[in-house]
């Protein structure tokens, strides 16, 4: 009975039943039945080869009009509509003329695959059933027998099998003469792909189409034709229409990439090396034309990271990949918001306006920039399905797993020496820290796939290569596992809607990039290696519409893809977005003075709570007694009920708690207005929190949805009381720190319940005294809630946490939501998951249990080697988050990881991600600390930095040298494992409040990763000299660029300002000799004497020095969810300590410094 | 050849034996089809404890019962009984698994409710391992003193 969510999960994998037809239920695309037709008109030949062939004739209809126009109006409705809803269509692909180079694309697209069988006309089953389509025909028709034609002799083409897939690649040769010769290697694909993408804009237009098929056909090989043939469908890049074929373009270089990959081959896996040198190639070559924007972006691959855009889903095709192009994210348009926002991560990039910065910067100015320069990002948005068809043409091959893999090898080899093995003696060198935020290190893969893998803030894996068997995990010491933000707010996602979701019939993996495509037809699940088949509704591609190209689907092209579920996908009918908080008003609630604040941010922001039509809301307050509140439609104000028995708690009038947002919101704001008031005089000062929980749960449970409680102390009467475990004497001295394992387990049984009932707990604290949040963290733990924390809070004493207070309930008040999800992660045969770290209930090995999710929650998943992985070259993960959004649409998220495996330690460690090690180190100490004791889990710490270096030592380094050897790649682990050691979850010796310390521990587990690291080690800047130089430029406003300093005493100095940032905090140090510029132009004061002692904003000052400094921190903390507050310090603050708390290299009464740490590693490592 | 209260023992504890093999073999099925992903772990713990719905049903029998999982019972059960016929050895080859199971029950998770299983740390990799191995070890060695039991009970037989 909990479990009804049981069904939920089945859904997601039972999904088997659907049926394959299933089109693209967007509309627009009347797709389904054109198929049918397709087939007919088109050439048997095209028939034959590939499904492919058909649906481009069938497509082609609809899509001309919509392409050649979609890339126009990049800018505009390219979001909203939605790849494949109907809007997009329409406008993107208005031109008509497109048509004609459409079907020329097909062709080639067929050409490509000839592979299949070498028959050419034989296909024709397919193009039979779509056939009839044709309308649109018009020109479609030659072109696919042309095409097909061409294909089939391609595909036929003995040439290595590369050649085949390359048909597409083919195009490529253009540049590269040499390669045709050898056309069947990677390199032929990679060219391909760049070829691909030019050729896509240029096709468009040129009716070079058939012409160019006949190309391909006969020089299967020839590079410089394939291209043309390309061109030739698609258009010429250069000529006008291109800009409009951009998006499709864009595309293409993502293709590109995958093109080679793909190749025909694919299946074959082959290892030639040629890949890597050649991909990189091929990026470049290609672009030549109008492309170039695209080949831009893709060359610049970089992709990955950048895109952080850290609001809106959008998000797309740029993000993941470095694809920018994209253009299948268009389609989608993902999360109406950011619609608006083009930003192609890459194309950002490719602006150059802030190519070098780090991932997160780069978000921004994406974002900021996307405007203008964005236009593939834009194309793509606008024209999702436009581009689709440029894509067909790379993917040919697709990204098959094979090209990779040879490419790989070769990469692998080459790249992973250099720098991140660099020995390092970290005794020696001093300045070891990076002066700006350290990126994530990139896998070593072949470009084409890096391009398209999942973007590092979602998707992060702490070894980037896999090694190949256990025991070479073992022997390198280093813990193997995955850092997820799932539901982090992208600015690009494509969005598909499909009655056809393809996954692999065994494993229920979602058809990804890091597939093979072993001709048009099958496809080979790269978790399990099944062959699956390719339905028939995939053969057409809606974003390039045409058919026969399955590897140029979205799908196929974007590492990051959310499909709005059938109703296979859901158990019931999705739940509608309710919300029910729980307000603590006993006395002591009221004396801090939070109902104020939470009554005007709940007031303020009633119109912006997500939901639609249906959202409901309801109030439960609480003191010893339970208070409902009646907000019925049709009544003159709200009624109070109580209910005084809290052993047996009952819902007084069960179907008006909950009301309508819509209807009664009168009511509700009238709630709001006199809650303050209404218990102003209490003098209750008991709290029956355990009683509440309970009806609060039986008011949800027949719907699910989210409750928020607010609790100001220890929750002493009723079910669930908690007494005071903490002895404050002992927080500094004890030996061991006790009770960080609840002390009931009433939490968790409700917890338990609620999460069965598709409900989530979110707890607010809010207090000066100890709350026990072992114990009360569970129910939110447990139910995949957050915690919020706010000591002291007090609405007068305590300015700095109200207004923290405050922007964080806003955020979460408006954030977005899902609701009933569950969370699936799926990695390739021979791998498991061993333990999942984060908010959630685990209901099966790989499968989580989210009542709510929220763009703020992050995962970890200890993995663990199975089997040998020793037949393959790369593994893939999955993440697949299956939820309901608030406005009622199920959807699934799917990100897709693609890692190099590995055989040797030196490669192992050259592949290390020291960030996520030390992230997903936190969070296995957490669990230790409360399953067996903090020293426990402290010793724990330091033995995974000596091991690891041990293993450096004595398997990696041919040459003994004396002193303290690390990696490069590893050469912050110490200092990581050391501010580990120092951090508030883990410190001894420090008085540290128990509530603090486990909220520490949550935060840990629970924030994101590149959160979480500040917390871990905090960023100190100088800011008394901030200057323009090297200055980010967001939005018009300019963001100096102060580098980062060790958090030494040594680097502070009396006559500077210094700001460190920690995360939820950050605190402004003042030296004693401050130039009194900075303090009168920034802090508005006229010398040191005056900086007052409660400083938490910064005053406006229109001054040169206020701007930059303020600009710096605002934009800080634009980077978060959350709010840190700022507190400015001089040497008498009392806040003082807790900031030299923080500077982590120095020694303390009871912890080493980092150079008597290092010395205490060495003589155990030397041992 | 006469019929001792130490062959009774041995008689009783062959057939409790018996039952202790078909608990081992559910208990390791009922790992299994966790780690297979059959049952979700909350209705999985819910039987593997006994929950306090049941409890409560046999409350009126004696509350002293209901804390002890019945195999820990039955085991502790006929210890007792090779302590008063005064079977030492059989008792000796007893008594490791007699500490093992009280050392796990004081080990269990903080829990309102009698019972080990906690369903949220059930699907952590180790404790899942461990949990079936522990299953297996005590179905072998629930087997080998079966047949331990059915030579001593004949022993015992005969030789008196």
């Amino acid at each position: 009975m909990l479990f009804e969510s049981g069904g939920i999960t089945e859904n997601l994998d039972g999904f088997d039943q659907l049926s394959w037809q299933g089109g693209w239920i967007n509309a627009s695309r009347p797709d389904t039945g054109e198929k049918a037709t397709l087939g007919p008109s088109q050439n048997p030949v095209g028939l034959q080869q590939l499904p492919g062939v058909s649906y481009g004739m069938t497509h082609q209809p609809t899509y001309n009009p919509m392409q050649a126009k979609a890339p126009a109006p990049p800018g505009t409705g390219l979001y909203p509509s939605g790849p494949y809803q109907p809007v997009h269509p329409v406008s993107s692909y208005q031109p008509g003329p497109p048509l004609s180079s459409y079907p020329a694309p097909s062709g080639q697209a067929l050409l490509t695959r000839p592979l299949m069988g070498g028959p050419p006309s034989h296909t024709p089953p397919q193009s039979a059933s779509p056939g009839p389509r044709l309308p649109p025909a018009q020109a479609t028709p030659p072109p696919p027998a042309v095409s097909s034609s061409s294909y089939y002799p391609n595909p036929r083409q003995p040439q290595p099998m590369a050649p085949a897939w390359h048909y597409n690649t083919a195009p490529p040769p253009m540049g590269q003469p040499t390669s045709m010769s050898i056309p069947p290697r990677g390199p032929v694909p990679n060219h391909v792909n760049p070829a691909a993408s030019s050729t896509p804009s240029s096709t468009p237009y040129s009716s070079a189409p058939p012409a160019h098929v006949p190309h391909s056909v006969t020089q299967p090989p020839g590079p410089g034709m394939p291209p043309t043939s390309l061109h030739g469908y698609t258009q010429p890049g250069p000529a006008p229409p291109p800009m409009t074929h951009m998006a499709p373009h864009t595309y293409q270089p993502s293709r590109a990439p995958y093109g080679p990959p793909p190749t025909g081959p694919p299946p074959t896996m082959k290892p030639t090396p040629p890949p890597t040198g050649t991909l990189m190639p091929n990026a470049t070559p290609p672009p030549p034309k109008a492309d170039a924007q695209c080949g831009g972006a893709v060359n610049s691959t970089l992709p990955p990271t950048e895109p952080d855009c850290q609001e809106g889903d959008i998000e797309c095709p740029g993000t993941v990949a470095g694809n920018g192009p994209q253009a299948p994210n268009s389609y989608n348009h993902v999360d109406n918001k950011m619609a608006g926002l083009p930003q192609p991560g890459p194309p950002g990039r490719h602006l150059g306006h802030y190519p070098s910065l780090p991932p997160g910067y780069q978000n921004t100015s994406a974002l900021h920039n996307a405007g203008p320069p964005m236009h593939p990002a834009m194309q793509a948005a606008t024209q999702p399905y436009t581009q689709p068809p440029q894509t067909y043409q790379q993917p040919p091959g697709g990204p098959g797993p094979a090209q990779l893999s040879q490419s790989l090898a070769a990469l692998s080899l080459q790249s992973s020496t250099p720098e991140s093995l660099r020995v390092v003696n970290l005794l020696q060198e001093r300045n070891l820290l990076p002066p700006n935020p350290m990126p994530a290190p990139t896998p070593c893969l072949p470009q084409d796939l890096q391009k398209i893998n999942c973007n590092p803030e979602v998707f992060r894996s702490t070894l980037t290569s896999i090694p190949q068997t256990q025991s070479l995990l073992n022997k390198a010491k280093m813990p193997l596992g995955l850092l997820l933000h799932p539901f982090k707010d992208l600015s690009q996602l494509p969005v598909v809607t499909s009655s056809t979701i393809v996954r692999c019939r065994s494993c229920r993996t979602y058809i990804n990039p890091f597939v093979n495509f072993l001709d048009q037809r099958r496809w080979k699940c790269n978790l399990c290696y099944r062959v699956n088949d390719v339905p028939e509704e995939f053969m057409y591609n809606p974003v390039s519409r045409s058919y026969g190209e399955p590897h140029k689907r979205p799908e196929v092209q974007n590492a990051t893809i959310e499909f709005i579920a059938p109703s296979e996908y859901m158990l019931r009918p999705p739940q509608p977005a309710v919300y029910l908080f729980i307000l603590d008003v006993s006395h002591n609630a009221v004396e801090t003075g939070y109902l104020n604040v939470f009554c005007q941010s709940l007031l303020d922001n009633i119109n912006a709570l997500p939901g639609d039509s249906r959202t409901k809301v309801g109030f439960i307050t609480f003191d010893s007694t339970i208070h409902f509140y009646n907000l019925q439609e049709g009544l003159s104000q709200p009624q109070m009920l109580i209910v005084s028995d809290i052993e047996d708690i009952f819902l007084p009038t069960p179907d008006s708690l909950l009301v309508n947002l819509n209807e009664c919101k009168e009511l509700v704001q009238d709630l709001l207005k006199s809650l303050p008031n209404l218990f102003e005089k209490t003098m209750e000062t008991q709290s029956a929190l355990g009683s509440a929980l309970q009806a609060a749960f039986k008011l949800l449970s027949p719907t699910g949805g989210r409750m928020s409680i607010f609790q100001t102390q220890l929750p002493n009467l009723g079910v669930g009381a908690l007494q005071s475990r903490e002895d404050p004497n002992q927080r500094a001295s004890a030996k061991d720190i006790q009770h960080l394992s609840p002390a009931t387990d009433f939490y968790k049984k409700l917890a338990l319940d609620c999460s069965g009932q598709q409900v989530a707990v979110d707890l607010f604290l809010l207090s000066s005294q100890y709350c026990d949040l072992a114990s009360l963290g569970c129910i939110s733990r447990y139910s995949a809630g957050s915690v919020y924390y706010y000591p002291s809070y007090h609405h007068q004493h305590n300015p700095a946490q109200v207004e923290c207070f405050q922007k964080d309930l806003k955020r979460y008040l408006t954030r977005k939501i899902g609701f009933e999800a569950v969370m699936r992660i799926r990695c390739t045969k021979g791998l498991s998951i061993h333990t999942f770290h984060g908010n959630f209930f685990v209901r099966s090995t790989d499968l989580l249990s989210l009542p709510n999710v929220n763009p703020d929650a992050g995962f970890a998943v200890q993995m663990s080697i199975e089997e040998n992985l020793d037949d393959m070259q790369v593994v893939s993960f999955q993440a697949a988050l299956l939820y309901t959004s608030s406005k009622g649409e199920r959807r699934i998220r799917v990100h897709t990881l693609c890692l190099p495996v590995v055989n040797s330690l030196a490669d192992i460690f050259a592949g290390a991600d020291v960030q996520a090690i030390t992230g997903l180190l936190a969070c296995m100490a957490v669990d230790r600390s409360a399953t067996a004791s903090l020293s426990d889990a402290r010793d724990a710490m330091t033995n995974a930095a000596i091991d690891s270096l041990t293993s450096y030592r004595q398997s990696v380094l041919t040459i003994q040298q004396p002193g303290l050897l690390a990696p490069a790649c590893l050469r912050l682990f110490p200092l990581f494992i050391l501010a580990l050691l120092k951090q508030k979850a883990f410190r001894t010796g420090t008085s540290t409040r128990l509530d603090d310390r486990l909220f520490a521990m949550c935060q840990l587990k629970y924030q994101p990763l590149v959160y979480a690291l500040l917390m871990i080690h905090p960023a100190l800047y100088r800011v008394d000299d901030l200057t323009d130089e090297g200055a980010l430029n967001i939005n018009d406003r300019t963001i100096p660029q102060p580098r980062v300093l060790q958090l030494s005493v040594e680097k502070l100095s009396r006559e500077a300002a210094f700001l460190m940032d920690a995360g939820t905090v950050m605190y402004l140090w003042i030296g004693r000799n401050c130039h009194p510029n900075f303090l009168t132009q920034v802090l508005g004061v006229p010398n040191y004497a005056a900086v007052p002692d409660n400083l938490y904003l910064l005053p406006e000052l229109d001054t040169a020095e206020s701007q930059r400094t303020r600009a710096f921190i605002g934009w800080l903390r634009d980077q978060r969810p959350f709010f840190p507050s700022l507190h400015v310090i001089r040497d008498e603050s009392q806040l003082k300590p807790t900031f030299m708390q923080n500077m982590i290299e120095d020694r303390t009464e009871s912890a080493l410094s980092y150079y008597e740490f290092l010395l205490h590693l060495q003589q155990q490592i030397s041992k | 050849m006469a019929f001792t209260f130490a062959a009774f023992c041995y008689m009783l504890a062959l057939l409790l034996t018996a039952a202790l093999i078909f608990f081992a073999i559910w208990h390791i099925i009922a790992f299994d089809e966790l780690k297979t992903d059959y049952k979700n772990p909350i209705d999985q713990c819910n039987t593997l404890n006994p929950t306090i719905e049941k409890v409560k049903k046999i409350k009126r029998v004696k509350i002293a019962i209901k804390l002890v999982l019945p195999e820990y019972l039955i085991h502790f059960f006929f210890c007792v009984m090779f302590f008063c016929a005064a079977e030492w050895l059989t008792l000796c080859l007893n008594l490791p698994l007699l500490a093992y199971h009280v050392w796990r029950y004081m080990s269990r998770p903080v829990m309102s409710c009698p019972g080990l299983y906690d369903p949220t740390t059930i699907m952590n990799a180790d404790i899942l391992a461990f949990c079936q191995k522990e299953g297996w070890c005590k179905l072998a060695f629930y087997l080998l003193s079966f047949f331990y039991y059915l030579y001593g009970m004949i022993y015992v037989l005969v030789s008196s």
